[in-house]
């Protein structure tokens, strides 16, 4: 996990479900092959309504037409970020689109647990609604280890809750390097 | 302890756990299917090797069901390469498509194929896989990584969750289903009301149910964030057990002196059927108060609303009347299907109730549940508005984003495809 992270922010509503995430007809591409693998890039957050792409304003894609990167770094959403299927596409899209953090109000099981053990996007909980206090495009800076949050457009600093005892995986990189390096999984196992 | 905790307790070795530790644990059973599959296989060689061996072939179940009857090339690649995955490890609990082993949609076929056994601990790439815990077994949904971790090593870390405790008193009217009373749940509790914890049915009403209208109520205990749902297992559940499976299993109950997280009661003669509006499980309303919703279509399907009894529940209003707007039947799993064909509504089977009356009859599987593909089965292409037996109405789940999805019980679907708007069961039953 990178100590200071930067960008700008992506902001949506409340129970972003993974089929707004990524929708489910995009779930067929390959992970591991590069020309495929780019099209969770391409179609992530494309399942969110259009008028609410982009908070306040709406209509703003999160990767634009024919990209497969994105511009934003923060996702900023509400609660229960993430309901809905178990599919691991949902994180890896985002991830797979640059971006780097999600900050939202609070998480659905599946979907937190996934950016945890796969090692993707970073999801930090903030203590308060976010979402109507930040704008898309807003620059943000987030020290992640602190849990401190900045957002240079506004001024305005935030205090995010800590990651708790799930650091440790984050720290490790995934749940299979966690494992190896508490001995769940012999050394010899695979490879690194 | 809770029933939940027991099991967990029993899968790490410990007598006593708490709510908040996270422990590992072995895994019972691992099932997945044709979306998370090939990932979950791709990080399983990434990780263990491309010669690794799977932990154990007998535990590892794999059903495809999501994306199967579509000319996509990518949905049937990805059948290719579990079938390709079954046959290099001589897997013997492999569902192949276009095979007499097929089965359809992964929790139903769990069921029906003697996986689900009260006491044990289920772990499925599908946020629907709480299901299973209609048998008193704790089973939960995950990613392809967890899944990967599981198929190399056979574990999983899991949070002991807290429980939530939902009784239901009194004898359901006919004219109410399972589906009326999970949707009632997530109505009170909300889509995150029960998010890490557990949920357990309990009641006199709860154990007057069969194990599909059981099922009904822990596969929907994800809609309302729950990481699993349970049901204390009795003589309807070791009946249907021992109907499927010889493998040996041991029931767990909660303690008397067990501890809940909160407590809600309800009396099932006071309810009243009610759908879920667009676009959340949890935008809960009578249906008396949307009665009158002009509807373009209805759907029947999908693991928490395509089971025989789903069928049978809509076959008695649609018998001998034909549906005045498209209406799509998808049989959760082929046993079901084949069900169809055998069971009648006085003399007559419930396949040609449904044909008669101008239903579009659909394959087993997940079909228009998750949207798909663009050429799946009954699939939302543009602005429809339907009433679903499913269960999940977020944008787009059905396939268009601008499409409108109202969750209903069957008995609420059928009276709605008579009418073309939403109807209230009561209306129609005799
Ligand atoms: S029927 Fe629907 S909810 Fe059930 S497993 Fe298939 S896609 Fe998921």
């Amino acid at each position: 996990m990178e100590s200071n992270v930067r960008g700008l922010a992506y902001v949506v509503g409340d129970a972003i479900d993974t089929d707004q995430i990524i929708p489910a007809e995009h779930l067929v591409y390959s992970l591991k092959k590069p020309d495929e693998r780019r099209m969770y890039g391409r179609f992530a957050m494309s399942g969110v309504p259009v008028q609410v792409q982009g908070l306040p304003e709406g209509h703003v894609p999160f990767t634009d037409p024919d990209k497969y990167e994105s511009r934003f770094t923060f996702v900023i959403g509400g609660t229960n970020f993430g309901c809905g299927s178990s599919r691991e596409h949902a994180p890896f899209a985002l991830t797979e689109a640059g971006a780097k953090v999600v900050i939202a109000e609070s998480y659905a099981r599946i979907f937190y647990r996934n950016t945890i053990d796969g090692g993707f996007v970073v999801p930090f909980e903030a203590n308060e609604k976010i979402n109507d206090q930040i704008c898309t495009g807003d620059d943000l800076e987030l020290d992640t280890r602190l849990g401190q949050l900045t957002n240079h457009t506004t001024g305005k600093e935030y205090l995010l809750k800590p990651l708790g005892d799930v650091a440790e995986i984050l720290n490790a990189g995934n749940v299979f390097e966690y494992a190896r390096q508490n001995g769940l999984i012999a050394l010899s196992d695979g490879i690194h | 302890m809770t029933i939940t905790e027991k099991v967990i307790a029993r899968h790490c070795g410990r007598s006593r756990i708490a709510p908040g530790e996270s422990v590992w644990v072995e895994v019972d059973i691992l099932m997945t299917h044709d979306v998370c599959g090939p990932p979950t296989i791709d990080i399983f060689k990434r990780e263990f090797g491309e010669e690794a061996k799977v932990w154990d072939p007998e535990k590892l179940v794999i059903l495809p069901d999501h994306y199967i009857f579509t000319q996509n090339h990518h949905a049937n690649r990805n059948v290719r390469l579990l079938r390709a995955f079954a046959e290099e490890h001589d897997l013997p609990h492999y569902y192949d498509v276009g095979s007499p082993r097929y089965k359809g949609v992964c929790h139903m076929a769990l069921a029906e194929e003697g996986f689900n056994r009260p006491g044990s601990l289920l772990i499925g790439t599908d946020s629907h896989t709480c299901t299973s815990g209609a048998f008193g077994m704790f089973s939960t949904g995950v990613g392809n990584t967890d899944a990967a971790l599981i198929m190399g090593t056979g574990k999983i870390w899991l949070r002991v969750p807290e429980t939530m405790r939902f009784i239901f008193e009194g004898v359901l009217p006919p004219y109410l289903m399972a589906k009326d009373l999970i949707l009632a749940v997530i109505g009170d509790i909300g889509c995150d009301g029960a998010t890490y914890r557990a949920m357990e049915f309990d009641g006199e009403s709860v154990y007057s149910l069969s194990m599909q209208e059981r099922m009904t109520l822990t596969n929907m205990a994800i809609e309302a964030g729950g990481k699993n749902g349970i049901i204390a297992p009795d003589q309807t559940t070791i009946e249907y057990v021992h109907a499927r499976t010889d493998a040996p299993f041991e029931c767990v109950y909660s303690d008397e002196d067990a501890r809940f997280y909160s407590e809600y009661r309800y009396d099932v003669s006071t309810l009243e059927p009610v759908v879920a509006k667009p676009h959340r499980p949890d935008n809960r309303a009578s249906v008396v108060e949307v009665a009158g919703t002009s509807l373009d279509r209805a759907y029947v399907g999908s693991c928490t609303g395509g089971k025989l009894e789903d069928f049978q529940a809509a076959a008695q209003i649609i018998k001998g009347q034909e549906v005045v707007i498209d209406t799509y039947i998808v049989p959760a799993t082929t046993e079901i299907s084949n069900a169809l064909r055998t069971t009648t509504l006085d003399g007559t089977t419930l396949w040609d109730v449904f044909v008669e009356a101008g239903c579009k009859m659909g394959q087993a599987s997940c079909a228009a549940c998750l949207g798909g593909p663009p050429d799946t089965f009954g699939r939302m292409q543009g602005n429809e508005v339907v009433i679903s037996t499913t269960n999940r109405n977020f944008p787009g789940r059905m396939g268009s984003k601008q499409a409108s999805v109202y969750l209903a019980s069957p008995l609420t679907v059928a009276a709605s495809a008579l009418n073309g708007v939403i109807t209230d069961p009561r209306e129609v039953l005799v």
